[in-house]
């Protein structure tokens, strides 16, 4: 069947199975192999993708039921201007060490301080809570958010 | 892992979505958020031959209070009841509990509760509170309370031409109050023991309603219909409330496994009640 997916900007027109899970068609018909997949089971959220803005597990949602939305992967992160804050924060902070849940961090990251400019520490534990760090990098992806968050306000007071 | 092949039909309405369910008969299944049957039918413990979707159907995704229910469409997602200013007691405590945020941003509340699993959260939740599955089939809309609904583990009494479409939940009147306490091994998991408290106060007090439903800790959600009898005309007390729990822990029969021992989730259980229902009690009390 035919899908139409805007995928970082881009729209993709394909011809997928029905079968076809969102993030094997973001990763194979694509070719953006930044949307990890780690358990394939709903559990780690290595696969996380942003659909119309709200994060979601990508091995759990059909290719098909994306028909008509608006997808961001962690390639849609950067922006002209350079890496998106998230990006350069985890690069600060540490907050990834083998790298394999960074992109499900980052995203579910972007998009907690797109609606909580100041999270705390509890709230930033509960929005990763559904994305599974196996290296236990816990520490310095939640401080990796909040460094994020906070070089957001301070640039969106400075302009 | 892949799903095997299917048909999809994107449903536009729910008149077409029950045509098609018609059409496919047993091998069909309705796809809303799809956060429990993706991974079945990725592990091939689900194969139907026709998905429909329901995603695309509008007037579905309201949460909303009228004529002296909470009235929850069939695509409302965990995440809008989470959100929702509607809700009150266990329904509110509940839903936060519910998986994981991500599993929250797409699954929905019906289809949780259509899929009967036997560690579900919310249909501990809908015996408590007494509430009312809505299934619209081609001979039209019919309500089934949720005692006649579940039917046991996966099953549900839900006609095979039948969609559910939303549920309808008491909303009380006077003072009330209500709890969901789930202990889980981490976010996501299964609960080791969950208890759904709700408890409604008449003038003088005195306990005019009672609702006790335990998750995990038996085949399937468990109302523990003696405890309810025995607080109804009672006033709350840390008594009544152990006396409820002693009930509680005899109605629950959990098993040895990975989450724990069943006596020691026996114990949790008793605590649970407990703690449950007094929380109930004081919010109703402050209401």
């Amino acid at each position: 069947m035919e899908v139409n997916i805007t995928i970082n900007g881009s729209e993709h027109a394909s011809d997928v199975e029905p079968r076809t899970l969102l993030v094997d068609h973001i990763r194979r018909t694509v070719g953006l192999t930044g949307t990890h997949v780690g358990c394939d089971t709903t559990s780690c959220g290595a696969c996380t993708v942003l659909m119309d803005g709200t994060p979601v597990k990508a091995c759990t949602v059909l290719a098909a039921q994306a028909d008509g939305s608006e997808v961001t992967t962690v390639e849609g992160l950067k922006g002209a201007d350079g890496l998106h804050p998230i990006q350069s924060a985890f690069t600060d902070d540490h907050g990834l060490q083998c790298g394999f849940c960074t992109p499900g961090m980052m995203l579910v990251g972007a998009s907690l301080i797109a609606e909580n400019p100041d999270p705390s520490d509890d709230e930033v534990r509960w929005a990763i809570s559904g994305n599974l760090c196996r290296c236990t990098g816990y520490i310095n992806i939640v401080k990796a958010i909040q460094t994020a968050a906070a070089r957001v306000a301070e640039s969106s007071n400075g302009s | 892992m892949f799903p095997s092949r299917f048909d999809l039909v994107v449903a536009q309405t729910v008149a077409e979505a029950v045509e098609a369910k018609v059409d496919a008969g047993e091998g069909g299944r309705f796809l809303a958020g799809g956060q429990s049957l993706i991974p079945m039918m990725k592990m091939r413990v689900a194969f139907p031959e026709t998905l429909i979707d329901i995603n695309r159907i509008g007037g579905l995704d309201a949460i909303e209070r009228a004529n002296g229910h909470l009235r929850v469409g069939a695509l409302v997602r965990h995440a809008d009841v989470v959100a929702s200013d509607a809700t009150f007691g266990a329904v509110a405590s509940a839903a936060p509990w519910v998986a994981d945020p991500l599993v929250r941003n797409r699954g929905t509340m019906c289809g949780s509760v259509a899929h009967c699993d036997p560690e579900g959260d919310w249909n501990s939740v809908l015996f408590a509170t007494g509430a009312d599955v809505i299934a619209q089939g081609p001979g039209g809309e019919r309500s089934i309370s949720i005692a006649d609904f579940v039917d046991g583990a996966f099953t549900s009494t839900l006609g095979e031409e039948e969609l559910v479409v939303g549920l309808r939940i008491p909303v009380p009147s006077g003072r009330s109050g209500g709890a969901y306490l789930k202990l889980e091994r981490k976010i996501g998991d299964y609960a080791t023991v969950a208890v759904a408290s709700h408890l409604e106060l008449d003038d003088s007090g005195a306990i005019s309603a009672a609702g006790l439903a335990l998750t995990s800790v038996n085949p399937i959600n468990t109302k523990v219909g003696d405890a309810e009898a025995l607080m109804v005309g009672q006033q709350p007390s840390e008594e009544l409330f152990a006396e409820a729990a002693e009930l509680a822990a005899a109605a629950a029969e959990p098993r040895d496994d990975v989450r724990g021992t069943a006596a020691w989730k026996r114990q949790v259980v008793r605590t649970y009640t407990k703690r449950g229902l007094a929380a109930a009690a004081q919010q109703a009390e402050g209401s």
